[in-house]
């Protein structure tokens, strides 16, 4: 099973109702991973279906028949629409290419919000079922343990998650380094529109829990009220509101400012100082700019949002290169160790081989010794193990060498020309254990890096 | 052997100073682990340097400049290794790790055992006396970092130019109630530290207050911080001002602690220089 590949879509390459249609189907009672046992051209399979995305990430042999399988399986899955129609949304990544995109996904640069941290829980939970299922193996268990460790190094590393990229969520991170804990504050909404309405929106995110709101007609009000869970207020009671609440949204289209130098500034006693934030959506501005000098107040308007974002926007870039980076370096080691699996069959031919020849010659051996004690007998089968064992020693230290070098290949012919592997037909029950047992050990000794 | 374990203690506060500047700027909890580590196997080591010569001595050994800079500096760190156990507040460490160093160096600097020993030192009242006024000069110390980071993170704000340093310091409200926690405890220890000087001074000199420069400096000090944690209380100062005054108030404490040490005579110089 030498390849990997990703077979999916996500929301940039297929439309929402596909993606639901996909996302429910996986969620069905028939979870796409039973179908594997099915499946001829699969070796190790995990599916991972979120609102955003649905990928399938497998081993096999060869791609384009495994591919062929399991999107019969999707077909299967969604029932109706045919294969046409899916081909155009799915996007296919081999071997190393599925590897970063994988990574990619895990450190949250794939995702519609970047840098959002959910996508790591939604992979973990797909590969615990994934394990549940026993639809994963040697390959797959690593690359996923991997992509764990990738999305830890990225989010350690780089700034990718911390920057705001939306004005009303770079005013919510303000309100943060300005009043820690928002739980406990209350908001004042006056006036309306999309971004003071996201704005508040993330808010009640954060935790907030009271709010309230004042416009100049009367139905709106009500019916911000009722959206946020606020109180409404009238118009004219903004001033004495001051008072009580910390966060201060305003987005009216009054061509005059609402609130003065003087209306704030008188009211920070009564307040005993505690601080005041004023995000100014509006244009022309509802707040006098020179409200910023007044101690413990902070005013921040659409501009000064704006600036904000398009740092921050710069600064995701850079973070995003250099997320890559580490990604491609991530992707590279996998794929070097991947590439020492090849040798796995090689050594495996090789143990085996000694192996007969060695309980031949001493089945025959000690056929023409029936004298011999119980202890005698075990002895000698100590010491041809022995021997075994010792003679092999070099030359598997030495495929496990050469097995992520370019001349990997050359040296297996070598190999298997050199101790003559090609004819180990004659298997029976007690060497297909070893074998197994064999295996393994290699494998166990590439997982954990012994060489 | 004290000065070897005082070498060590220094080496180790550098250490965990260099920590937590690197932490300043990279935030990754294996610098953090280290960098507190460092201060903590200091603060042990430290402590066992002041404890040997205290037995040496007979009395804590506060008995002179060198000696009082090291013992802050051991309180200091001890005081930020427990805010940091309670309150989390880990960038503090990039403010409270130098000036340990540099009490440390300073303490090194300056020529031990100047003055012949009275016997009036050697008293618990003393221990408590300096104790209680150090405990309360380190929760001060506390006080003037968080205030500095407010006037530097409030800059960022009110300015609106927003760098790194204004995502790794944390929001103003916790600076400010940091502020204010070091002050409400550090206020009554430096009270009830003053009254026991006072008392001793009543029991071992003619009389409670004799016009010496440091008692005049420590009265004034305390009143500064009586005005800020007034103000604090009854009026609702906060932010700005409260941290410019725990920055005035910690000059204050400074120029009592060592000022008046160095370049001042008194009858605290009978034993303090």
């Amino acid at each position: 099973m030498g390849r990997i590949a990703l077979l999916g879509m996500n929301h940039k390459s297929a439309p929402v109702e596909i993606r639901e249609q996909l996302a429910l189907a996986c969620r069905g009672e028939v979870h796409p991973l039973q179908a594997l046992p099915r499946l001829e051209c699969v070796g190790e399979l995990y599916v991972l279906s979120t609102c955003n995305r649905v990928e399938f990430l497998f081993t096999c042999e060869v791609i384009d028949p495994a591919v062929r399988e399991l999107k019969a399986v999707l077909m299967n899955h969604l029932g109706h629409a045919g294969a046409d129609d899916l081909d155009q949304f799915l996007y296919l990544y081999e071997d190393i290419d599925a590897v970063e995109h994988l990574f990619r996904v895990a450190s949250s640069l794939d995702s519609m919000v970047v840098g959002e941290p959910q996508i790591l829980g939604q992979i973990k939970a797909a590969y615990r079922e994934a394990t549940e299922y026993r639809t994963v193996g040697v390959i797959l268990n690593r690359l996923l343990h991997k992509s764990f460790s990738v999305a830890k190094r990225v989010r350690s590393e780089t700034r990718i998650g911390s920057l705001a990229v939306s004005i009303s969520y770079a005013a919510v991170e303000l309100a943060r380094k300005i009043f820690g804990d928002l739980r406990e504050k209350r908001i004042l909404l006056i006036g309306a529109g999309e971004m003071a309405e996201l704005a508040a929106e993330h808010l009640r995110a954060q935790g907030v829990r009271q709010m309230f709101v004042a416009n100049r007609t009367l139905e709106r009000a009500v019916e911000l009220a009722r959206r946020f869970k606020a109180d409404s207020i009238p118009f004219s009671h903004i001033l004495d509101t001051l008072k009580s609440v910390d966060i201060v949204i305003t987005s009216t289209g009054s061509t005059q400012p609402i609130l003065t130098h003087g209306d704030i500034k008188s009211r920070m006693r009564e307040r005993r100082n505690r601080p005041l934030f004023f995000i100014d959506i509006a244009v022309p501005r509802d707040v006098e700019s020179r409200v910023n000098e007044i101690d413990n107040v902070y005013l921040y308007d659409i501009d000064d949002l704006k600036g904000i974002v398009e740092l921050n926007k710069e600064e995701r870039q850079r973070e995003a290169e250099r997320a890559h980076h580490i990604i491609a370096e991530e992707a590279l080691k996998f794929s070097r160790w991947l590439s020492t699996l090849d040798v796995v069959p090689t050594i495996v031919a090789l143990r085996r081989k000694a192996e007969i020849i060695r309980q031949n010659e001493l089945n025959k051996t000690l056929s023409h010794l029936p004298h011999f004690s119980e202890k005698d007998k075990q002895a000698i089968v100590l010491l041809t193990e022995s021997i075994v064992k010792k003679l092999l020693h070099n030359p598997i230290i030495f495929l496990k060498k050469k097995s992520d070098r370019d001349s990997r290949q050359q040296v297996m012919d070598f190999a298997q020309q050199l101790f003559n592997l090609t004819d180990g037909a004659e298997l029976n029950g007690s060497t297909l254990e070893v074998e197994e047992a064999a295996y393994q050990g290699d494998l166990e000794a590439f997982k954990f890096g012994k060489k | 052997m004290e000065t070897v374990l005082l070498i060590t203690t220094t080496a180790c506060y550098l250490c965990g100073t260099v920590g937590y500047l690197i932490y300043l700027f990279k935030e990754e909890d294996p610098i953090h682990r280290t960098a507190w580590g460092f201060l903590l196997l200091g603060a042990l080591v430290h402590i066992s340097a002041i404890l040997a010569r205290s037995a040496r001595e007979g009395h804590l050994a506060v008995s002179d400049s060198a000696e009082a800079l090291s013992f802050f500096a051991f309180i200091l760190v001890t005081t930020y290794l427990l805010a940091q156990i309670r309150f989390q507040i880990r960038i503090l460490g990039s403010f409270v790790a130098p000036i340990a160093v540099l009490f440390m160096l300073g303490s090194s600097l300056l020529p031990a055992d100047m003055v012949p020993k009275t016997g009036i030192i050697k008293s618990a009242w003393v221990a408590l006396h300096v104790t209680l006024l150090f405990s309360a000069n380190a929760l001060f110390a506390l006080a003037f970092s968080a205030g500095v980071m407010y006037l530097l993170q409030e800059r960022h704000i009110k300015r609106k130019s927003l760098g790194r340093l204004y995502l790794r310091l944390p929001s103003l409200e916790r600076l400010d109630r940091i502020n204010y926690v070091c002050i409400v405890i550090g206020f009554p220890l430096m009270t009830l530290g003053l009254v026991s000087g006072f008392v001793y001074a009543g029991a071992v000199w003619p009389s409670l207050w004799s016009w010496d420069p440091k008692e005049i400096f420590a009265v004034v000090t305390w009143a500064i911080y009586a005005v800020l944690l007034h103000e604090r209380l009854a009026v609702g100062w906060r932010g700005r001002r409260a941290a410019w005054l725990a920055i005035f108030g910690f000059s204050a404490v400074l120029v009592t602690f060592l000022g008046v040490n160095l370049f001042m005579e008194g009858h605290h110089a009978a034993f303090v220089r």
